[in-house]
């Protein structure tokens, strides 16, 4: 242990602190946006953030939580999965058709995960042994997923499964709040959420627990920062990357089965442009767009930053649809100037 | 025989007369042409026509992949120009002059400009990923459309002039296919007879190198992106125009893939560099006769499932290691050398030694240094 006392040595402790925090620079912008446009929605509309409202965002986009979830695993791993949208229509369509011809939900169900972790299997090692870019290949796999889809029905068929259907109408009640209407009355009623929120927000604390207390966790950061060095470190690269894709897949066939049972039905053409909803929240989350750094709880924090944008859109009704996508344009286009920035700084 | 075979152009060009042919075996009569009120009309003018927007934007994206980017916009950029001129012609007193409808094009042009430039400015200028700079415009351009619409699908009938640019015909032929044409020839002009495609190609190639070469690189890539949001608005008014509807929803929906599958079917590869516009030509002509004749064989609820295929296979061959399994295949018996199964050097991007087979006589390789063959990373 030697000292060297230099003039930079006393500066030092307090630049790695500001290091320290600089990491969590981007999900502190999240959080100060999403409790900014919670405060400035409130203040436009009555009930903004009464406690049905604030349980009806996780409720009302609750499929975009497992893709959110899938897409941050891809990208922390350096890659971009564009084919969660489709796959997750396919996965709604799989599990309607089947449903329609009578098979039991028990069935059903572990054969709609299967079928979206084997594409995303086919996606990892197109990606990873045959060296094919994973904007390309995803494409590819959108493209397989929607056709699919189509191949099975053109039009969406609808569920009468009654464990689907028990699904679809449950309601968990959690408290009793107030809320007043325009006219001024005070009512009270229960405050729900359903069973698919549960699912999903499962699914985020196992991704978080395998992305920060895992082997597997630190590898993916490992390969999505520096894949040249984690394979000369003898990281199992190729295994890695595959897994990833084989994770998201898996997501967007839950996010395919929430639904199925959000709209008890299976659509061949639902969740196109869920890809770039799933991408923007991860962006917004955070998480760098080159990999290697981001978490998958501020993903979770970008989806909740979207389902605001769309109660704007469902409290005002005048509001032009347009608004929420040039909305989310120009978030992603800040957080992306915003990782920018970081990047330069650092270097 | 081997001079044929080696061009880039024979593969491509194989499948494409293999899909022609599959479609006359499937339907006799595919290659009738008839005249018809001094119109052409034939299932080859079809797929032609159908293909024109395609080329379009394939062209400002066989550019712009030649630059290592990627333009993710382009279809949103459509939607935008598309939904703007058909809203100017529709609440125009006269829908049917033509100077309100050169108004309209000219302006939704200059739009597709500042699309295209903004892009460029992303990319250039602040140096942000090309798939994720080109991604902010991609989410938030269709809803720049819808509120140009204000939520409609509007429907510029009755206007003649408008009509022309994607469905009508002038000298006997589709005018969209002169449009494609015309815009295809200046292209080839620009960048064959001129120093500017090996610019593109060596900025492509290696940015650095080229930088010391002398070559700027900034002010190429931003003009690549603003000839690519052009095409893109281009193809945008030919679409709204053809289906005398726009929908912000789905004007240009998913063009953005067709386009990079027509790019990569024609050989360019997506890592940049080297890059055909005849290839991408053929790829736009492959995909719409591919589309054509599984409507006609199989279904036209497949056509997707179709689509994928090609793309892996295309992909599949233009991966260094499956050719390299190919050719230990074809040299059957010949076990592999050692020097074959020598693991890669990390990160070592594949089929870069391909960038230096282009002839040596060709004039457009009199400028370039041959430092940027090798590549910095």
């Amino acid at each position: 242990m030697t000292t060297t006392l230099s003039p930079a040595g006393a500066v030092q402790p307090r630049r790695r602190l500001s290091r320290r925090f600089e990491q969590y620079t981007q999900i502190g912008m999240t959080v100060l946006l999403l409790v900014i446009m919670l405060i400035v929605g409130n203040l436009l509309y009555p009930n903004f953030t009464s406690g049905q409202a604030i349980m009806d965002l996780l409720g009302k986009n609750v499929f975009i939580i497992p893709l959110a979830i899938g897409m941050t695993f891809v990208i922390l791993s350096g890659g971009i999965d564009l084919s969660v949208g489709a796959v997750m229509a396919l996965g709604s369509v799989i599990a309607a058709s089947l449903l329609q011809a009578g098979w039991s939900a028990a069935a059903v169900i572990p054969i709609v995960l299967l079928a979206g972790s084997g594409l995303g299997l086919v996606v990892g090692i197109m990606i990873s042994r045959f060296e094919i870019q994973p904007f390309i290949a995803t494409l590819a796999a959108m493209f397989l997923a929607r056709g699919l889809c189509l191949v099975i029905t053109d039009r969406s068929i609808a569920i009468d499964n009654d464990f689907f259907q028990t699904l679809n109408l449950a309601h968990i009640n959690l408290w009793q709040a107030e809320t007043v209407n325009l006219r001024g009355r005070v009512r009270v009623s229960d405050v729900y959420t359903t069973p698919s929120v549960g699912v999903a927000l499962a699914l985020l604390v196992v991704a978080f627990v395998v992305l920060h207390y895992t082997r597997f966790g630190r590898t993916v950061y490992a390969v999505g920062g520096n894949e040249p060095s984690s394979r000369l470190m003898g990281l199992r690269v190729d295994r890695t990357k595959i897994s990833v894709y084989v994770i998201s897949g898996f997501c967007a066939a839950v996010a395919g089965l929430l639904f199925a049972f959000y709209t008890a039905s299976g659509d061949p053409v639902a969740g196109i442009g869920y890809e770039l909803n799933a991408i923007a929240a991860v962006v917004i989350g955070g998480t760098l767009l080159s990999g290697g750094s981001g978490y998958v709880l501020g993903s979770m924090l970008g989806v909740l930053v979207l389902a605001t944008i769309y109660a704007y859109k469902e409290f005002d009704g005048d509001l032009n649809t347009g608004w929420t996508r040039i909305m989310i344009g120009v978030l992603v286009l800040f957080f992306i100037v915003l990782q920018r920035l970081v990047a330069t700084r650092r270097r | 025989m081997k001079n044929l075979v080696g061009n880039r152009l024979f593969w491509p060009a194989t499948v494409l007369v293999a899909l022609l042919l599959a479609n006359f075996l499937w339907n006799r009569s595919f290659f009738d042409l008839t005249v018809r009120g001094g119109n052409l009309y034939g299932a080859p003018v079809d797929i032609l026509r159908r293909a024109a927007p395609i080329v379009l934007v394939a062209l400002g994206m066989t550019l712009v992949i030649a630059t290592r980017g990627i333009d993710l916009s382009v279809g949103a950029i459509a939607a935008i120009c598309g939904s703007w001129a058909s809203m100017y012609i529709i609440s125009s007193a006269d829908r049917a002059s033509v100077g309100v409808v050169l108004t309209a094009v000219g302006v939704a042009l200059l739009m597709a400009l500042l699309a295209g430039a903004w892009n460029g400015f992303l990319v250039s200028v602040l140096g942000i990923q090309p798939i994720v700079a080109t991604l902010v415009l991609m989410v938030a351009g269709r809803g720049l459309a819808q509120v140009i619409t204000d939520e409609k699908i509007l429907y510029p009938d009755n206007s003649p002039a408008y009509k022309l640019i994607g469905g009508g015909y002038l000298l006997a032929v589709p005018f969209s296919i002169l449009i494609a044409g015309g815009i295809f020839a200046l292209t080839a002009l620009l960048t064959r007879k001129t120093a500017l495609g090996t610019f593109i190609e060596s900025v492509g190639v290696n940015p650095e190198a080229s930088r010391l070469a002398g070559v700027r690189a900034r002010p190429i890539i931003f003009l690549v992106y603003v000839f690519s949001g052009l095409c893109a608005g281009l193809a945008g008014l030919m679409l709204t125009s053809n289906s005398t509807s726009a929908d912000p929803n789905s004007i240009g929906l998913f063009i953005e893939l067709d386009a990079i599958l027509a790019v990569v079917i024609g050989g360019t590869s997506l890592a940049g560099g080297r890059f055909s516009l005849a290839g991408t030509l053929i790829g736009a002509f492959i995909i719409e006769a591919m589309d054509a004749f599984v409507v006609i064989a199989i279904s036209a609820r497949s056509t997707d499932v179709f689509k994928a295929c090609v793309v892996i296979l295309v992909c599949l061959l233009q991966s260094a290691r499956v050719r390299q399994w190919l050719l230990n295949v074809l040299r059957w018996g010949n076990r592999p050398t050692r020097r074959d199964n020598q693991p890669k050097p990390p990160g070592s991007p594949p089929e870069r030694s391909t960038v230096q087979t282009r002839s040596a006589g060709s004039p457009t390789d009199a400028g370039a240094p041959d430092t940027i063959t090798a590549r910095s990373t």
